[in-house]
């Protein structure tokens, strides 16, 4: 048997993050008639329409809301009241990367909360906010299922574990280089 | 000659750097030219020792313990013999105590089989049950998993027989089997881990629940937290499509049955089962009153299977071997086994498949291997975010539904959180609370508006004002959540809450007897 079960990543091995590709605003009209066209058969659609123009823009512009409501028939108080419900999605553009941290039990009984108030003052923004350059927005997750190897994150959709404050701290400084930039 | 490697694919592995392992390994073998085949299996679920590295040898599978990067260049010299990384050798893997001390049965395949690979799951046990089925006619399916004792393992443990019997008995010309993958409860991973690890297994339970009610169409209703079993699931139901196991005429057979995939938005209210079919619905998920029940009137109005994962995964075994062989596993009403989340504050977590009888004690000290900071271990809370904490000395609980119920606390969905003595209990109630308002589908009032309320009435405890008289009006305002809930959100909410003062009335500067009949 091994000595410890310390299981802490190189901190190296922790870096590498996922390259996202968000489109411009511009483009949201192609993006939701695709989303429209690839679900008009779809029954109870509604929630693939949203994550198909969640994915692309990586937030649902008030203007698409309208396009929607008519082509499915439904109004716009009623698509709004289902993006609204549900946590995942966003009616703000978010910043180019997003750190999302869990709260739950299983990380809290690791630290997760230190790990949190450091994050926050790092990146001087609070929950659901974005930093001023517009390059890091910070969203609270209520678990991700890394409850064995807590405090977990994900960032721009990968998973990190085990996550101390100087491992967070190592991360944002790696999103906030110029190469991290597009 | 070529050596096979095996590298977790499973998303805590990921998270502990297996991508960048299994990158390297292949990088470095390349340069040194040595062949090496990597297969990304699913997950051991020995999880403190991820990212486990596994090597084909001829006596079977040997293993090295959170390998990195750094540690590859001398495996590879080695030709991945145990003296590149002797610090790190764990020898054969199913030889670990951790792992053969187990009763795997609905883990049988995890963490052995490369999950997208349908004659992996072959080869392994997989479409057994499946098979079995095609000469049975629907009651008889029903009749094996009845008999089998098997109870739903997403939280309320109602017995999977008597649903499908009910949805089997309803005349309607559309069917639904819907699986439960909204996996909410934090220190759960079990749903996780199998949809990433061995999928095939939950569409194989899936199809054959469609067999046992006359059911056509099927979804997954899956968190968005979980983007990379979205992922593998996605693939192997293609797979499963490409060779005849779903789709119609499964197997050559008369039935026909399809699954598809749907990702949830990140609401914990969701996994309530009526409300996740209003969101399948693409509607608000607010939680539906019953009756009707879903069995009768769910999805779209029509009858309706609403399982969890793991509930679905055992059924290939049950199946397979006859519902006596599951019932010969567990104790009392709690047949079978239960793939148990060991979580938080704990050495060794990961996932103990264990059949129902063991103890609190033995989860905790034989597997875990204690706290992971190595402090005493203060409490853990079972069943999720709405499950009571229990106190050390009730560690002598074994896991049976009937037991647990007759203390006042839950097995769920099977996970244990672990919190050392650090812990502050006064802040995780208020906490329940605050999951509670956050997570509210804002039906009933003193679940939306009491859950804010308790919160600021634990504040007020918290920093001195009148401390009795509020700690008596959490007990009232508890008493309302409980009677006048819809659902167990706000209905059950009060057992963390009140687990938490009745057994550490310390943490919120209360007497001991200043608390009356706590939960
Ligand atoms: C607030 C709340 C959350 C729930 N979350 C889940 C969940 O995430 N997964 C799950 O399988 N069941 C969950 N359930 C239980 C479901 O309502 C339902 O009982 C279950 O899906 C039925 O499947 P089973 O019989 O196989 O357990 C939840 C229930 C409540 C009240
Ligand atoms: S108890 Fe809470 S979550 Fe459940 S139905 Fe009522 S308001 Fe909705
Ligand atoms: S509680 Fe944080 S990942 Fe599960």
């Amino acid at each position: 048997m091994i000595s410890s079960n310390c299981g802490e990543a190189r901190e190296s091995d922790l870096l590498p993050l996922r390259e996202v590709s968000m489109l411009e605003n511009a483009d949201y009209e192609v993006v939701v008639s695709a989303a429209l066209k690839k679900h008009s058969n779809t029954e109870g659609g509604l929630l693939p329409i949203l994550h198909e123009v969640q994915d692309a823009l990586g937030y649902i512009p008030s203007d698409a809301v309208d396009i929607i409501g008519k082509t499915i028939n439904r109004s716009r108080a009623e698509v709004h009241g289902v993006i609204s419900f549900y946590h995942h999605f966003r009616n703000h553009k978010p910043g180019k990367h997003i750190i999302q941290v869990c709260r739950s039990e299983a990380c809290q009984a690791m630290g997760a909360e230190g790990v949190i108030e450091n994050l926050k003052a790092k990146l001087a923004i609070d929950f659901h906010e974005t930093t001023s350059d517009g390059k890091i927005t910070l969203e609270p997750i209520y678990c991700l299922g890394h409850c064995a190897c807590a405090p977990a994150v994900m960032v721009d959709g990968v998973p990190k574990a085990k996550m101390s404050s100087d491992q967070m701290d190592g991360i944002v400084d790696e999103l906030r280089t110029p190469k991290n930039d597009n | 000659m070529t050596t096979k490697i095996y590298i977790p694919r499973d998303s805590s592995a990921i998270g502990l750097g297996a991508d960048v392992v299994a990158d390297q390994v292949s990088r470095v073998s390349h340069s040194m030219k040595q062949e090496v085949e990597i297969v990304r299996n699913g997950s051991r679920g020995l999880i403190w020792m991820e990212p486990l590295l596994e090597v084909e040898t001829e006596s079977g599978r040997s293993g090295f313990a959170n390998v990195n990067s750094a540690d590859v260049e001398d495996l590879v010299k080695a030709n991945f013999t145990e003296a590149g990384l002797r610090a790190k050798s764990v020898g054969i893997v199913d030889e670990i105590p951790y792992l053969k001390n187990q009763e795997r049965l609905c883990f049988a395949r995890n963490g052995i089989t490369d999950p997208i690979s349908i004659e992996d799951y072959i080869e392994n046990e997989g479409f057994k049950g499946l098979r079995s089925t095609l000469d049975l006619d629907a009651r008889s399916i029903v009749d094996i998993v009845t008999d089998s004792g098997l109870r739903g393992r997403g939280g309320a443990a109602f017995p999977t027989g008597i649903k499908w019997n009910t949805v089997l008995n309803c005349q309607a010309d559309q069917k639904y089997i819907v699986c439960n993958a909204d996996e909410g409860d934090s220190g759960t991973f079990s749903d996780r881990m199998t949809m990433e690890g061995d999928p095939f297994a939950l569409i194989e339970g899936m199809t054959i629940a469609a067999f046992a009610v006359h059911a056509t169409k099927g979804y997954v209703y899956l968190r968005s937290e979980y983007p990379h079993a979205e992922e593998v699931f996605n693939a192997a139901l293609d797979v499963a499509r490409d060779k005849g196991y779903l789709g119609k005429n499964i197997r050559g057979g008369e039935r026909s049955f399809d699954i598809e995939l749907r990702r949830a938005a990140g609401a914990y209210i969701c996994g309530e089962e009526t409300s996740l079919l209003e969101s399948l619905e693409g509607k608000r998920g607010l939680v539906r009153a019953k009756p009707p029940l879903p069995a009768i009137s769910g999805l779209f109005g029509k009858p309706t299977v609403v399982n969890n994962v793991i509930t679905f995964s055992s059924v290939p075994f049950i199946l397979a071997n006859g519902g006596s062989a599951y019932k010969n596993y567990g104790m009392g009403r709690s047949t079978g086994t239960l793939p148990i989340q060991l979580a938080g504050n704990i050495k060794q977590g990961g996932l103990v498949e264990k059949a129902f009888g063991v103890t609190l004690n033995e989860l905790l000290y034989d597997f875990g291997g204690g706290s992971a900071s190595g402090k005493p271990i203060r409490t853990v809370q079972i069943g999720g975010p709405l499950g009571a904490y229990i106190p050390e000395k009730d560690f002598d609980l074994k896991l049976d539904y009937e037991t647990f119920a007759a203390a006042g606390a839950m097995i769920g969905h099977g996970g244990i959180v672990v919190f050392d003595e650090t812990v502050n209990m006064a802040s995780m109630a208020r906490f329940a609370m605050e999951f509670c308002a956050i997570e509210s589908c804002g039906k009933c009032t003193p679940c939306r508006i009491g859950s804010t309320r308790g919160m600021e009435t634990i504040d007020k405890i918290l920093s001195g004002e009148d401390r009795s008289a509020n700690a008596e009006l959490i007990e009232t305002l508890c008493d309302t959540m409980l009677h006048g809930s819809l659902c167990a959100l706000g209905g059950m909410i009060p057992f963390p809450v009140m687990s938490a003062i009745k057994h550490f009335p310390e943490d919120f500067c209360l007497e001991p007897h200043a608390t009356m009949a706590a939960a």
